[in-house]
């Protein structure tokens, strides 16, 4: 297989929109159009990567194509050993796929913006800054290393910052912003620590050197325990990013940027960006990590879908279903549903997008109104948007014949037989439970916005439904939420092409002791198998058990998952379509769970007092180390330094300056006798200038010199 | 004595004692008649020594051309209200006793160099059409330039006489 | 008297040489230095004419006292240009009044 043409494409996608970033900014000013450069340069991106997805499944879907480059070459670096630094690019299934994803819901995004965004002074800035995002995110999915994953997560950090703090003039705005990227970090500072275990023990950031090393044995530190606290360190990046539990708290208030924004950043980049790490680095977790990441994902998959059900905001719920939804994720990862985990990256990146630009849609119809409340009946005004909402709604909750049902059932099946394998039940309820609040809250959000009444009069006959740049990518996004892309069978992805030829999951290289009792080799697959082939892609790892009761899971599952999203439906309309139920008795009912749920279940007080009060104290403190005792010292040596200085100005002035006043008394003095010579008539040089010719002819020809000095020639 | 060395000491006499004036004449304007007069015993030796063209060039152009502007040089730097057109000398001392030494050294070398003379002398040929075909092929790129520096003393000295 | 040899020639043109020295360095007037470079590259002539035609160099001798002369033309051109400015500047043209180089 020819590889170079892969590398070749994938090098011109990740530059494309570096470079549109930088024109749109440098000319951005100048010239009104260059958003139609920066859009350009998208579409050019995706053309390129819908062929290189396509080459890559269609043909090559059992080969990896990896092109490296030693970066930095130190040698041999004492203390170290030898430091040699590779950067490189590595495209497999799960990189075209997202590939494929970041650059269809970036140029729908683009499309989105141009009229979302019409009128706005910094129009051009914001393609410059959706063109850096784009770079950033293009970079960490092509990367086959941790440095230069950890380069692109710092810089898709930058890049969400600058756009959430977009509307900047906004103190809301530029506190979400700030808000993002300072709880970015706190993940990330685990992340550095991970990669910097994982530098010293392997000498390298490439994954499949890492990986390779692993499976011969080499552990960090020597013990399982340091392996398993590498795979949570590395995954503490992925909380950062993909607003996982506890580090949730960014994402609902980066709601403030544009809503373009929301949907490119929260829905199908940024928040995947971690899940594509905890994909990346799948190999190496161990089965105490895989269970610690469960864990994770479930609370961020409960905690939130809770919130949701309370809140106000279109984008705020929408927000809170997204973490949910990463959680889900997440979880799958931990339970060792590697497939299903990526799969609902991709099918949850599609109707997410969509729900974003959906809700965008509606706030760009009914003029920057964001509260539920005081929507209503939007469904005659806005019907384009109604229906593919409709049909995003019906695939968040799982509903038969959407993409979101294969893999939430997938995940929902992986949960159940994980439970029944290992006995932690409580992921897989967990996962139902889920999957009844997330039903109820976005048919709640659906009713409540395109149903009933309006409640804003005013507002209501302003609304118009939205041109069709904003309607179209809303039209393509509902059409990639059908089953029919992902698999021939409505009921299961099992069996489809995604599943079973796109998305093998990678063998786990962790020794065998601390996997999960399922996940236990076969006698045959020893090590030295491994090494004889390390290139191909390594497949996988269940033990007939797990395959087992998957199977067993498989209906039960679906039906669960089908019986609860119906319910949730129903309860759903029983409540605000048929209003059954007076919901201010029921909330008056229950008034502290609701204020619980309403509030966030306190996490920003509680992180204010906690963390940010304990951070002033500690500041404070250490402003008051500072005044006294730093620059004390500080001032104790300034003294110093002043007596030094002020005898060394004094040998300065009557030492160092003597010589020098001498050296001119005497040059003067020379001067003064040289300057006769100098009359400043033409004819005084002349003879001078014949008297010297006179002499050197003399000595030419006489071959004498004076001083008893020897003539050769 | 042939008439060949008859011509040629008559030729050096008139160059040398007319020179000899130059430099000695307080009066400007006999300096330079006496100045004419050394440009013609040049040209005469020139054409003892076979060089009609150089010859001829030395008549027009330093008598008919340099010449005359130095008479104009004279004229426009002195009032002519002045009757007496004359100059003095500065420092004559020194520049007789160095001008003697370069003298005794210059005969010095004539004197000390070993010339590599052709054994017997051919007799002068004028050779008006040998220069011309020099001057267009193996010196044109010369010839060009010195026309284009000609030019450009030309435009240089109105422009800097004008100011 | 024998005949007439290179040395004669040379002779001749080192005393015109030397003549055109002493013009220079010696007169006061501007005009009159200029007449001694005039001097001086007519012996300087005399001894390319004569060398082209003692040595064997056939006509290049002769070519290069024709660059000689059209250069002194050239340059006789600008220094009287140059004097007539000197004098519109000092009122006059002795050159050993003209000592502005000096400091």
């Amino acid at each position: 297989m020819n590889q170079i043409p892969f590398i070749q494409i994938a090098l011109i996608i990740l530059f494309l929109p570096l470079a549109g970033f930088f024109f749109t900014l440098l000319f951005g000013k100048k010239i009104k159009q260059m958003y139609l450069f920066e859009t350009a340069i998208i579409t050019i991106a995706l053309g390129l990567s819908i062929y290189m997805a396509w080459m890559k499944l269609a043909y090559f879907a059992a080969e990896r194509v990896v092109s490296e480059f030693t970066w930095i070459d130190m040698g041999n670096t004492p203390g170290f050993g030898k430091l040699t630094v590779e950067l490189g690019m590595m495209i497999d299934n799960v990189t075209v796929l997202l590939l494929f994803v970041v650059c269809l819901i970036s140029a729908l995004v683009h499309y989105f913006s141009i009229e979302y965004m019409k009128g706005d002074k910094r129009y051009n800035r914001f393609f410059a800054y959706l063109g850096i995002f784009t770079f950033s995110m293009l970079g960490i999915v092509f990367t086959h290393n941790m440095l230069m994953m950890y380069i692109f997560w710092e810089l898709v950090g930058l890049s969400s910052y600058l756009l959430i703090g977009f509307w900047y003039e906004k103190k809301s705005a530029s506190d979400a912003a700030k808000k993002a990227f300072i709880v970015n970090r706190v993940g990330d500072v685990g992340m550095l620590a991970g990669i910097l275990i994982m530098f010293i023990t392997y000498k390298t950031f490439t994954f499949d050197k890492i990986f390779l090393a692993i499976s011969q044995g080499h552990l960090p530190f020597n013990s399982e325990f340091w392996l398993t606290a590498l795979g949570i360190l590395l995954f503490c990046g992925a909380i950062g990013k993909s607003a996982q539990f506890p580090l949730h708290v960014w994402l609902p208030d980066a709601m403030e940027g544009p809503t373009p924004v929301s949907a490119l950043i929260h829905a199908a980049t940024m928040v995947a960006a971690g899940v594509y790490l905890t994909v990346r680095i799948f190999p190496l977790l161990t089965g105490d990590a895989l269970l610690f990441i469960a864990t994770v994902g479930a609370l961020s998959a409960f905690i939130p879908a809770t919130i949701a059900l309370t809140q106000n905001d279109i984008k705020k719920v929408l927000a809170y279903s997204t973490i949910s939804q990463l959680g889900y994720m997440v979880m799958a990862l931990g339970v060792g549903a590697y497939a299903y985990g990526f799969f609902h990256l991709v099918t949850h990146a599609f109707f997410k997008a969509g729900l974003f630009l959906g809700s965008g849609s509606v706030i760009h119809a009914m003029h920057h109104e964001q509260d539920i409340q005081k929507m209503g009946g939007l469904k005659k005004k806005l019907p384009k948007t109604y229906y593919t909402f409709l049909i995003f709604s019906l695939a968040i909750s799982g509903i038969p014949l959407t993409s979101g049902f294969l893999s939430k059932d997938g995940i929902l099946a992986s949960a159940y037989a994980f439970g029944s394998l290992t006995g932690y039940k409580i992921f897989a309820i967990t996962g139902f439970l889920v999957a009844l609040l997330t039903a109820f809250y976005m048919f709640r959000l659906l009713i409540l916005t395109f149903h009933g009444e309006p409640k804003n009069k005013e507002k209501y006959d302003h609304a118009h439904e939205s041109p069709a740049l904003m309607t179209y990518p809303l039209i393509l996004l509902a059409i990639l939420s059908i089953f029919a892309f992902y698999t021939a069978n409505p009921t299961s992805a099992e069996k489809g092409w995604v599943m079973q030829t796109w998305l093998k999951t990678p063998e786990t290289v962790v020794p065998q002791s601390s996997r999960y009792s399922f996940m236990a080799k076969h006698e045959e697959a020893t090590v030295e198998n491994k090494e004889a082939q390390p290139q191909h892609e390594t497949t996988v790892v269940h033990s007939e058990e797990y395959m087992e009761a998957m199977h067993h899971a498989h209906y039960p599952a679906m039906f669960l998952s089908l019986g609860v999203a119906v319910l949730g439906i129903l309860t759903a309309f029983f409540f605000y379509f048929w209003k059954k139920v007076d919901t201010d008795k029921l909330v008056n009912s229950i008034k502290p769970l609701y204020n619980f749920s309403l509030n966030k279940w306190y996490f920003d007080e509680l992180y204010d007092m906690t963390i940010v009060n304990g951070t002033m104290v500690l500041s404070r403190f250490l402003a008051w180390f500072d005044n006294t005792i730093v620059d004390g010292i500080v001032n104790g040596s300034a003294t110093v330094t002043r007596f030094i200085s002020r005898v060394s100005g004094l040998f300065d002035t009557y030492v160092v300056d003597g010589i020098v006043n001498l050296t001119a008394t005497l040059s003067g003095l020379l001067g003064i006798f040289v300057r006769k010579i100098q009359t400043g008539k033409v004819q005084t040089y002349l003879i001078l200038v014949i008297f010297s010719l006179v002499m050197l002819t003399f000595i030419y020809l006489y071959k004498i010199l004076p001083f008893g000095l020897e003539f050769k020639m | 004595m042939d008439m060949y060395a008859v011509m040629f000491y008559f030729f050096a006499v008139v160059t040398i004692a007319s020179a000899f004036a130059v430099v000695s004449t307080k009066n400007i304007i006999y300096s330079a008649f006496n100045l004419m007069l050394t440009f013609f015993g040049v040209a005469g030796i020139y054409v003892l020594l076979g060089a009609d063209f150089i010859a001829i060039v030395q008549l027009i152009v330093y008598v008919g051309g340099i010449l005359i502007l130095l008479i104009f040089g004279v004229m426009l730097t002195n009032k002519i209200t002045d009757s007496e057109i004359k100059t003095g000398w500065t420092q004559v001392l020194p520049a007789m006793l160095v001008v003697a030494a370069f003298a005794g050294t210059l005969l010095g070398m004539v004197l000390k160099s070993n010339w590599r003379v052709l054994p017997q002398l051919q007799q002068p040929v004028t050779g008006l059409a040998d220069i011309g075909v020099l001057l267009v092929n193996e010196y044109a790129l010369i010839f060009e330039l010195l026309g284009a520096l000609l030019l450009i003393a030309l435009i240089g000295a109105a422009s800097i006489a004008r100011k | 008297m024998h005949q007439i040899t290179l040395l004669h020639f040379l002779f001749v043109s080192s005393t015109l040489f030397c003549l055109g020295l002493f013009c220079v360095v010696a007169r006061k007037n501007a005009i009159m230095v200029l007449m001694g470079i005039e001097l001086i590259l007519n012996s300087a002539n005399i001894n390319f004419v004569a060398f082209s035609r003692f040595g064997g160099f056939g006509y290049n001798g002769q070519i290069a006292a024709l660059f000689v002369i059209i250069l002194a033309a050239a340059e006789s051109a600008i220094a009287l240009a140059i004097v007539l400015n000197i004098y519109k500047m000092f009122n006059n043209v002795n050159v050993d009044e003209i000592d502005n180089m000096r400091e």
